[in-house]
């Protein structure tokens, strides 16, 4: 199938685990603010700053930096399912990934076995889109836009 | 509670200026301000009151889960008594292994699902147990429930403001 692997855990050592944990809660707004953080961690400066390059170009990171609420920018996330035959999988995957408002898009374990993010800059761009995928593939979309979101911590300890 | 942004706001500028990242260099505000051509202490103002109004969660990592050992994820699905769903979303949002937690509409009858719980462990057995806590939890005001673990990431890319 010709979809990424998913990584194996990779190998960290202290140091990058206390930093990961750190950074995944509030950065400091501030002048050298790389600085306040590596003086927390016991670190230099020019450490943290190089580790951090290393996460992330390992994709240990995702991302670091503002995580935006998309709603309150005006945007719109809707999380959407399919249920895709298992012949059409190969292909269904590259018609709905070739749609840039497909953020994330993984594979489940049921019969509902393709679930994908909806991510666009305004409210009208989601109707648009599920009406492409399926225009596209042939199947309907199942759109489960939150009613309510539960507050959550997001961090989870390396 | 949405307010778009008009395409030469500062906000909106900033928006797309680090939506990649912030810059990994001493003085990351001061590189946005010469980058936007405003001055430091404005864009540090501009953060600080984004990140009251809610519109940035936070500033941090983000790390890729699977790379931090935590290979199992499951989506758990429930459906929930709807005159219980608030409070018991709260309870459940509130539980170390979740990390995202949403009522959504059913789509019958298809899917009798009305609460989502992402569940992460180290392992699938770790993922299920925490299912059982959840179960526990709801009680009664649950009928049915399911977890639709991940098998492959199909794609993973984020919303990209002002490239469309």
């Amino acid at each position: 199938m010709s979809t990424p692997a998913r990584p194996a855990p990779a190998a960290l050592d202290e140091l990058d685990r206390r930093i990961i944990n750190a950074l995944q809660g509030g950065f400091p707004i501030s002048d050298e603010p790389y600085r306040e953080v590596a003086e927390s961690l016991g670190t230099t400066e020019a450490e943290l700053l190089a580790r951090l390059e290393r996460l992330l170009a390992d994709k240990v990171l995702t991302r670091f930096g503002p995580m935006f609420q998309i709603e309150r920018l005006g945007g719109r996330f809707v999380l959407a399912a399919q249920a895709v035959p298992e012949d059409r999988f190969a292909e269904v995957t590259e018609l709905v990934n070739a749609l840039p408002e497909v953020a994330h898009n993984y594979r489940r374990e049921h019969r509902l076995n393709m679930w994908f993010v909806l991510a666009t800059e305004t409210p009208d761009g989601i109707a648009d889109a599920t009406r492409r995928i399926e225009a596209a593939t042939g199947l309907p979309v199942f759109a489960f836009p939150k009613l309510r979101e539960f507050f959550v911590d997001m961090r989870l300890k390396a | 509670m949405t307010s778009p942004l008009p395409p030469d706001d500062l906000d909106r500028r900033l928006v797309i200026a680090t939506q990649a990242g912030l810059p990994l260099v001493p003085r990351p505000y001061d590189l946005l301000a010469e980058q936007l051509g405003v001055s430091p202490d404005e864009v540090k103002r501009r953060l600080a009151a984004m990140l009251d109004a809610g519109r940035i969660r936070r500033i941090g990592a983000v790390p890729n889960h699977y790379a931090i050992g935590y290979t199992a994820n499951g989506m758990s699905v429930w459906d929930v008594d709807d005159a219980r769903i608030a409070e018991l979303g709260e309870t459940i949002g509130r539980l170390d292994f979740v990390t995202h937690c949403y009522e959504r509409p059913r789509a019958l009858p298809d899917w009798p699902y009305n609460l989502f719980a992402m569940v992460h462990g180290h392992d699938r057995a770790t993922v299920l147990a925490h299912i059982d806590e959840i179960a526990a939890l709801l009680g009664p005001a649950c009928r049915s429930h399911d977890v639709l673990f991940s098998s492959a990431i199909l794609k993973k890319a984020g919303l990209r403001i002002g490239e469309s």
